[in-house]
């Protein structure tokens, strides 16, 4: 066996509510589970997928918003973490570049994205 | 007494309970053979002679196999030797695999440290860096001064400079087993271990462990 599947042996299955086709310019709605104190709960993040990076257990996507006072937040979740209870996809969108940073330096209107509509095969 | 040997298959992260991600190694480790069994009468001290990685006869030297005959195991690769501290309570010809591990064991695991060749005392020792500016030409990853002038008028010895870095026994000491697969011969131990993918690690309960802790 090489080194690929043995390290595959400890590897946590896909979350079955998080879509594995992710891909930068989605918009999507991360319902993640926090603690606070000794209660749980679910908060839901929403914003655009900016990137996508890593396999397996080590793969995470970032997910930009735009707070109150336009302040941008940009939090990066791992794609197999338990913590997630499920990503919603809202929209898909038609974009160039595998990193989306180029929206960091936009704001409001000029950070739109323009809709993709997935085939019917997706 | 807990003691394997092992192969580092490489790093990767695994999620705990509390989706906590845990950096861990995974090793490939035995199942290992007890050839020996070093005895205080016939040897002077207490240890355990583990074979590791099953190899075709006719790879290894012929003065080897009669030593494998007379424990009653297959051809191995690896030989290495574990001390205790008494009598371990094995017998040659015993098997160890990672069952013989749990998740929690306190290990610690030996390796041979990446060699990195020629290294300047930076890297070597931790030496800090010189300006990079202010008229600074060549010397910025220079060690300094080697010590005093004409009193004493030689460097210490021991002091530290470049030179040879790497490619060294280390011990880490204290690792926590994760997980287990005994179906794939596999160890999960949190944090770095020593050494190169590939590379071959001892692995045994942490001295730390015995009494007194």
């Amino acid at each position: 066996m090489n080194k690929a599947e043995l390290l595959k042996a400890f590897e946590a299955p896909p979350n079955p509510n998080v879509p594995q086709d992710l891909r930068p310019g989605d918009i999507v709605s991360v319902y993640f589970r926090v603690k606070e104190g000794d209660r749980e709960r679910v908060q839901e993040f929403r914003g655009t997928v900016i990137r996508v990076r890593g396999e397996g257990n080590n793969a995470t996507f970032t997910v930009r918003r735009i707070a109150s006072h336009g302040v941008g937040v940009e939090r990066t979740f791992p794609v197999r973490s338990p913590r997630i209870e499920k990503v919603v996809r809202h929209q898909q969108s038609k974009v160039r570049r595998a990193r989306l940073y180029y929206l960091r330096e936009r704001i409001g209107k000029h950070a739109r994205l323009k809709r993709r509509m997935p085939k019917q095969s997706e | 007494m807990k003691a394997i040997i092992g192969k580092k298959v490489g790093m990767t992260q695994i999620f705990d309970e509390e989706g906590r991600a845990i950096p861990v190694t995974i090793v490939q480790a035995g199942p290992c053979y007890v050839t020996q069994i070093r005895t205080p009468e016939r040897d002077g001290y207490w240890a355990v002679q583990l074979g590791f990685e099953e190899v075709a006869s006719k790879r290894i030297p012929a003065g080897l196999r009669g030593h494998f005959q007379k424990a009653g195991v297959p051809p191995l690769r690896f030989l290495r030797e574990f001390r205790v501290d008494g009598d371990p309570g094995l017998q040659v010809g015993d098997t160890i695999t990672v069952a013989n591990f749990q998740e929690g064991d306190r290990v610690d695991v030996t390796g041979w440290s990446k060699g990195r060749g020629f290294a300047g005392a930076i890297k070597r020792h931790g030496f800090s860096r010189q300006p990079k500016t202010h008229g600074q030409t060549d010397r910025h990853r220079a060690p300094g001064a080697r010590g005093a002038a004409t009193d004493p008028g030689r460097t210490w010895k021991g002091q530290r400079g470049p030179g040879r870095m790497g490619n060294e026994r280390v011990t880490i000491i204290g690792l926590t087993v994760v997980k287990v697969d005994p179906e794939r011969n596999l160890l999960a131990i949190k944090g770095a271990v020593p050494g190169p993918n590939g590379g071959l690690v001892l692995i045994r309960e942490s001295y730390k462990n015995k009494t007194n802790g």
